[in-house]
């Protein structure tokens, strides 16, 4: 038991130097890490509680939400009295100065299609409160104007479904740990540690990432699209990239399929290694691509990200897969953006950042500064407790906690992992857990030596004994620390990611790692008693 | 050198003798915490339900703890700060008042500005506005999911390796852990932020480490003393795990301890959480769920059927007793 090979020793040392090696980056200064070749630049990120970061402030427009609403409004109505039944005729349909009118044709209709509307314009809470008012001027001419408490409810709710799809951008870049707040009506806050790239993140916030397929209007006149008029049923839209020259083209405006059927978007190449974007329909979104495109083969289509042709590529063949590419000069890069923007779904409304600035740690520097002293003082305190409790043992519980930490960090350098506060109980609870295996290794062999075995056989003893309890203590701590990291989120992933480190190298440094220097000063010395 | 022992060599107490006693007391101030928590409610941060942000702009550099102390004799509630762009910005966040709307808002930001000004001449309120929760509603939601089914996950892991009687015990002790905690924060009324969530984690994961140690050796006294009586093998397991019981709990509490004392404000309700979460813990892997093992009515042959059927690690384990199967505890 307490013979190790030279390679059973070299095994358990190898590991733990290399764990011990890609901490020490996490203590070098910035500047001496950057000269670090890529693999040895394995720090640990530490969160915006304790080091601060970049802060954002995006602004959604409120006006813009409310435009939106209108045209959302026009369309609805539209449907409602052309497709419904009896059918209204309606004209001079027009959305200025925040109000959609439109004339009835047909008089006798007017109350009619005022009943028709109605339910429209109803507010979502039960309060009864309308979101639009109705009326009727110059007996066959119907203004719909929104009302303040519409626009305000509506702005409140884009804001939150806003504030969701950042986080869900920001996760997916591999950030950890931000921080989103909503501030007043129509701003949100948001705050990333490090000061890495801001302009990567702005970037992918202040995309909508509003994705539209639309048909090419083949039979516009391109000198009328030129100048901005389209045939009815289409419209004009900006396309840098026209092959033809011209900056515009004219696409229908029924929509194919648009952002909301995709299940999923990744960056991928397409033959002559540009990047490009690959996205997979859901089966309703595939099987309209797949109709569309079979009933207009050799047409071209448009693909439309927030208002813009990216490209306009020819149908040779109906789509039918489920799965789609957009292509359309991206980098790699910003191929990649769009696919994280796609996959986390649109803006409800266009946000822009209004503010960017530094900030300080969010615990405050003084109470971090504070924090580290009082640290340390523990570290001392535990320490030196050990020894007077286990004199020689004590220190060599020391040393393998020492390490452990250590490894710790090294391995949440690797991973590229963020220490927060929360991290920081996780890993008081590790090294807690360690320093406890010790204590329960060293109280088994006192209680061994006085049932009367012998040094050998206590030391053991006590080992073996004490790591089946060890073990079942951090298996169950590893199911608890398994099913808060893939349900939690904030800060119940960030104590459980390192949790989970944490338990795996402290069972290996508390109990292999002192067995093997007690092993070693056991045959070295052949102790008769021990002081323990 | 004469090394310390906390614990002297082969104590003897009856925990077990006063379960009715335990278990009355842990019900009354479980059943108090829980009424607490209802009545008084918690005191959720800033980070949960949202508040006050004002971007306070000084005429030279300030240290953040003087701001902080500053705010906190106002009895507006919990602040938290942040250096915002250069060292004499200050941004300053505070819990909304909960009645009164928009005028008690102005009310907070008026009187702050008061003192701020007594305190730190030419300073200026350069925006304030309101700011909500850091954590959605769904977040919180999946987090308390994620800890209630981590307990219940490790419930039934010892359930399935064991004997029910040990995940019923650990089930119970662990949500009464929680439960006084969450009660503590009720009563004292200290601020429940985000990072009390990881302290309460922190309380979860030291009371399953406690009760495993326990239960395990309970596991093998039962494996070796099979004609002893139930609560006398308790008593033994108990008090043979007493010396490293209080180690472990005088170590972590050592290292608290310096925290609290030296950690600075943000620590503090943290810090409290924890050490009275160990304390809370401790007490009761000793008293209440081993004893509870006994009320749930575990008696060594449930483990040998099962150990047998195993045939697992019992076998290595030495024999002390005669082997009786028809024993009855």
């Amino acid at each position: 038991m307490l013979n190790f090979s030279r390679w059973a020793i070299a095994a358990i040392i190898l590991p733990l130097a290399i764990g011990v090696l890609c901490a020490i980056p996490s203590f070098l200064p910035d500047a001496t890490v950057a000269q670090l070749p890529r693999f040895m630049q394995t720090r640990v990120n530490l969160g915006l509680d304790l080091s601060g970061g970049s802060h954002l402030l995006l602004e959604a427009s409120t006006q813009d939400v409310a435009k939106q609403r209108l045209t959302n409004m026009e369309e609805q109505v539209r449907t409602e009295l052309r497709r419904g039944d009896p059918k209204i005729a309606i004209g001079d349909i027009s959305s200025r100065d925040g109000k959609l009118s439109f004339m009835v044709r047909e008089p006798s209709q007017v109350d009619a299609a005022v009943e028709r509307i109605r339910p429209l314009t109803q507010g979502a809470g039960l309060t009864g409160q309308r979101d639009f008012n109705v009326e009727v001027v110059n007996s066959s001419t119907i203004v719909i104007t929104p009302t303040d408490a519409g626009i305000k409810s509506a702005v409140k709710s884009a804001m939150e479904v806003a504030t969701e799809v950042i986080r869900k951008r920001i996760d997916e870049m591999g950030t950890r740990e931000p921080t989103i707040q909503q501030q007043g009506d129509n701003r949100i806050v948001v705050q990333v540690p490090g000061l890495q790239n801001p302009k990567a993140l702005k970037d992918l916030l202040g995309q909508t990432a509003k994705l539209e397929f639309k048909l090419v209007d083949t039979t516009a006149n391109p000198s009328e699209v030129a100048q901005g008029r389209a045939p009815v049923g289409s419209e004009v839209l900006p396309y840098a990239a026209n092959p033809s020259g011209v900056p515009v083209i004219a696409v229908k405006r029924q929509v194919m399929v648009s952002g909301e059927d995709l299940t999923d978007a990744t960056q991928g190449y397409d033959q002559s290694n540009q990047a490009i974007v690959n996205i997979r329909f859901n089966s309703a979104g595939g099987r309209r691509f797949g109709q569309v495109t079979s009933q207009n083969v050799n047409r071209p289509f448009a693909i439309i990200l927030d208002g813009k042709v990216l490209s306009a590529p020819n149908i040779n063949e109906p789509i039918l897969g489920g799965s789609a590419q957009i292509s359309g000069s991206f980098t790699v890069e910003s191929a990649n953006q769009l696919a994280i923007a796609l996959r986390s779904g649109k803006l409800p409304v266009a946000l822009t950042v209004v503010e960017e600035r530094t900030v300080g740690p969010g615990l405050g520097a003084d109470s971090i500064r504070a924090g580290l002293i009082a640290s340390v003082v523990a570290v001392v305190a535990v320490a030196a407790f050990m020894f007077v409790s286990y004199g020689r043992f004590g220190m060599y519980a020391n040393l393998a906690v020492a390490i452990n930490v250590l490894v710790i960090l090294g391995v949440m350098g690797i991973l590229g992992a963020t220490l927060t506060l929360p991290g920081i109980a996780g890993f008081v609870l590790t090294i807690g857990t360690a320093v406890d295996a010790n204590v329960l290794i060293y109280e088994r062999i006192r209680e061994e030596r006085r049932r009367g075995r012998n040094v050998v056989a206590a030391i053991e003893h006590g080992y073996k004994e004490a790591s089946r309890t060890i073990f079942e203590a951090n298996v169950t701590h590893a199911i608890a620390g398994g099913i808060m990291l893939a349900l939690g989120s904030g800060p119940v992933k960030g104590f459980a990611i390192v949790l989970l480190i944490g338990i795996a190298t402290s069972v290996f440094t508390a109990v292999t790692f002192t067995r093997v220097i007690v092993a070693n000063w056991v045959r070295r010395t052949r102790p008769t008693d021990i002081h323990i | 050198m004469k090394l310390l022992k906390l614990v002297p060599d082969n104590t003897n107490i009856g925990f077990v003798a006063v379960r009715k006693w335990a278990f009355a007391l842990t019900a009354l101030l479980t059943v108090l915490a829980v009424g607490a928590t209802a009545h008084k409610g918690l005191n959720l941060g800033v980070d949960f339900v949202g508040g006050l942000m004002i971007e306070a702009k000084f005429p030279q550099a300030v240290e953040t703890d003087k701001v902080r102390s500053t705010i906190g004799s106002l009895g507006v509630g919990e602040s938290s700060l942040q250096q915002f762009g250069d060292p004499k910005t200050v941004q300053i966040r505070l819990p909304l008042p909960e009645q009164g709307g928009a005028g008690a808002a102005n009310a907070v930001v008026e009187k702050t500005r008061k003192a701020m000004t007594a305190q730190f001449p030419g300073v200026t309120f350069s925006r304030y506005d309101t700011v909500s929760g850091k954590v959605s509603g769904e977040l919180i939601q999946n987090g308390v999911l994620a800890v209630v089914l981590a307990i219940l996950g490790i419930a039934v892991f010892s359930w399935f390796r064991y004997e029910w009687q040990f995940g019923v015990s650990t089930f119970v002790a662990i949500v009464h852990d929680v439960l006084m905690t969450l009660g503590f924060f009720a009563i004292t009324q200290l601020e429940f932020d985000l990072n009390i969530i990881a302290a309460v984690l922190t309380i979860v994961g030291y009371s399953i480490n406690d009760k495993m140690v326990i239960d395990d050796r309970i596991r093998e006294n039962m494996r070796k003393y099979r004609k002893m009586d139930m609560k006398a093998l308790i008593d033994l397991s108990v008090n043979e795990t007493l010396p490293r019981t209080v180690m472990t709990s005088v170590t972590i509490l050592l290292a608290l301890g310096s925290l609290l004392l030296l950690g600075g404000h943000v620590l503090r309700g943290f810090t409290a959480a924890m050490m009275l979460g160990i304390i809370v813990g401790t007490y009761s892997s000793v008293y209440v769920s081993s004893s509870l093992l006994i009320s749930l009515g575990l008696s060594p042959q449930t483990s040998e059927k099962k150990a047998a059927k195993k045939g697992d690690y019992a076998g290595t384990a030495e024999r002390v007793g005669p082997r009786d199967d028809g024993a009855k505890p």
